[in-house]
């Protein structure tokens, strides 16, 4: 429960005396700097400056030509139907791993991590081999008229996969902070398994959620590996932003390239202001844990 | 009957936790679970509240066998030694949440809620809180709050874990007698876990003192401290020097010097035997009284509250003992360390088991 006040108002002179010299400092603020312009503002300022070498109009016309705002719209769908799915999932194995005891338990632990640790090209090849319209089962599900792969299905089932443990690890830890105590005192006080959800666990867990819906969402849109191989780029059908992006870029065809990657960079912004939102939300937040 | 156990038994995978226990507690009492940790008192009362399932035995709470039913039909009310308030809701609406859970047919109007819940804030001294946020209240409150919230639903009978050992010594003396208090006007039966013997005695009607599963002894606190049944229960209540001798024709020998044995060891003819003496029942002065004193010298001297310990090297005996002596008596006989004084054993208790500390 201490409060971050109180682990910054150390005495100005002890200050003085543990700080580096001067010179340190200064390098390695100058390093960090050096690294923010070089990886981060000069691409992102690039990607802009490319984006709009042709004129606004030129702009105006890549991100809204059909096969744009089809991909834009795929790229909606997605994000929409895996991050509740994934946010369902992670609650699942957070709680099962968190309030329970049983078997297995270190294994599903570290298996979460699976997806961190798999390339994304690998992770949409699996699904290829799994139900691809060479094998067994894909054969039989393209019998009763159902297409994963090729399609929306195996784009959405793809990113589950990559994205899964976001909300999953930024649960764990939390609910692990947290303990069954409030959940047993909710059982003896003679609550149901549905009503210590929603009114106990729930409410406690609902920031760190939040958070890791916001992670899970901000992957779901820039995932590129899997979905390329999963997808088969057909334009207008199977085409994701990123996927778009690289057939324009391969196409030549910078400038729109860049225009469509521009809406990636804003979304991606659009990430880091509502995370930052969270964060201090989560610390205003933190008597509470 | 408040609370019949029928030989329950509880194992973790090799330990056993509880070993065929059994046990009566009438009904309004306050009893103490009394024993070192590990010893499975916190798991017996989680397997009464139908946290943990016994692997046998039987539970019966006010003539109403609970065994085979899930905790939240159970109506127990129980308290966490760290509380475990509801952290997003607020006290009215933690005390409040074990009635507000009830199914609709069941469930009093807002308006009964609303008044029960005032009733007993009252009751704990914690009316003034109804809109804070346990985060917002010391340890102390915290437990009252919770204590409120366990007797909202009517609890057959109230089950506390180690209520008043994460709080501070000062805090856990007062919420102690209130509690003690509190008993004597709502008369729930209630069993507490402690392994605090001073809390323990202070506190409870009964005593049950529980080691490795079973128990070792039950009784009033008097009966319990005055006449304990084994070495375990006396030397788990107090302070005590332990002497390793033997019981030989009536003697028993502390070292090179022998007391008289217990009569109902008289008769015993060879038999090792452990011999105890409390602190407090060591008696101390600067002329020998009579020929079985002890001549000691004082090694140190320790400051006890209103008692002074001190620790004595006596002849004949092979290590040091300690002796507890009001301070009046420390500051009329001038003692301090260094200084040679006599040594009375007053009061022995003598077991022959073969118990091990």
């Amino acid at each position: 429960m201490t409060k971050p006040e109180t682990v910054r108002s150390n005495p100005p002179t002890v200050k003085k005396r543990i700080s580096d010299p001067l010179s340190v400092q200064i390098f390695l603020i100058g390093l960090t700097f050096l690294f923010f312009i070089g990886f981060i503002f000069l691409p992102l300022g690039l990607v802009f400056s490319q984006a709009f070498q042709k004129g606004w109009s030129f702009y105006y016309e890549s991100i809204s030509e059909p096969y744009a705002i089809e991909a834009v719209k795929l790229t909606l769908l997605t994000v929409a139907i895996v991050v509740p799915i994934n946010a369902v999932f992670g609650v699942a194995a957070a709680w099962a791993i968190t309030k329970f005891n049983f078997k297995g338990k270190t294994a599903l632990k570290s298996l979460l991590d699976l997806p961190f640790a798999v390339s994304p090209v690998i992770a949409g090849l699996i699904f290829v081999l799994l139900v691809g319209s060479r094998t067994p089962l894909g054969t039989w599900l393209g019998e009763q008229g159902i297409k994963i792969i090729f399609s929306t299905p195996g784009i959405v089932i793809a990113t589950i996969f990559v994205t899964f443990p976001f909300i999953a690890r930024e649960l764990i830890p939390l609910m692990e902070a947290q303990g069954r105590d409030e959940e047993e005192a909710a059982l003896t006080l003679g609550a149901k398994g549905w009503q210590i959800f929603g009114k106990i666990t729930l409410p406690n867990i609902r920031w760190g959620l939040l958070y890791g819906m916001i992670l899970c969402g901000a992957r779901s849109i820039g995932e590129f590996g899997a979905v390329s191989v999963v997808s088969g780029h057909i334009r207008g059908q199977t085409n994701t932003i990123p996927l778009h992006v690289e057939i324009l870029y391969s196409e030549y065809n910078f400038t729109a390239s860049f225009a469509v990657a521009s809406l990636l960079v804003f979304l991606a912004l659009l990430t880091v202001v509502l995370k930052k939102g969270m964060e201090k939300h989560f610390q205003k937040n933190s008597f509470h844990l | 009957m408040g609370i019949e156990l029928q030989n329950i038994t509880k194992t973790f995978g090799e330990y056993k936790a509880i070993d065929n226990l059994s046990l009566n507690i009438a009904s309004g009492d306050l009893i103490a679970l009394l024993g070192p940790s590990g010893c499975g008192k916190t798991t017996l009362l989680r397997i009464i509240a139908g946290l943990e399932m016994a692997d046998s035995g039987k539970i019966i709470l006010e003539n109403k066998d609970t065994t085979n039913l899930p905790p939240r039909k159970k109506n127990v009310g129980f308290v966490f030694q760290h509380y475990a308030l509801f952290r997003r809701l607020t006290v009215f609406e933690n005390v409040a949440f074990g009635l507000k859970v009830l199914p609709l047919r069941e469930r009093p109007s807002r308006s009964e809620i609303r008044d029960k819940v005032e009733h007993l804030l009252k009751l704990v001294q914690m009316d003034w809180a109804l809109k804070r946020y346990p985060s917002q209240l010391s340890g102390g409150q915290r437990q009252r709050v919770a204590l409120a919230r366990a007797l909202a639903v009517n609890p057959r009978v109230l089950l506390l874990d180690e209520p008043f050992s994460a709080l501070d010594a000062k805090v856990r003396q007062e919420l102690r007698r209130w509690l003690r208090k509190l008993h004597d006007e709502i008369h729930v039966t209630s069993i507490f876990v402690t392994h605090d013997q001073e809390e323990a005695l202070e506190l409870a009607d009964k005593i049950v003192v529980i080691n490795k599963g079973r128990i070792e002894q039950q009784g009033t606190p008097q009966e319990v401290y005055d006449h304990p049944a084994n070495a375990f229960v006396y030397n788990f209540l107090g302070n005590v020097n332990v002497f390793h001798g033997r019981i030989h024709n009536g003697k028993v020998s502390l070292g090179n010097h022998h007391v008289d044995a217990p009569d109902d060891l008289k008769n015993i003819e060879e038999k090792p035997s452990q011999t105890f003496v409390r602190p407090h029942e060591i008696g101390i002065s600067r002329i020998r009284s009579n020929d079985n004193d002890l001549a000691g010298t004082i090694r140190e001297v320790r400051l006890l509250g209103g008692q002074i310990g001190l620790n004595l090297e006596c002849e004949g005996l092979d290590g040091p003992i300690e002796a507890e002596i009001p301070r009046e008596l420390f500051i009329n006989l001038q003692l301090e360390k260094g200084v040679q004084v006599f040594v009375t054993i007053n009061r022995v208790r003598v077991f022959t088991g073969d118990y091990e500390i």
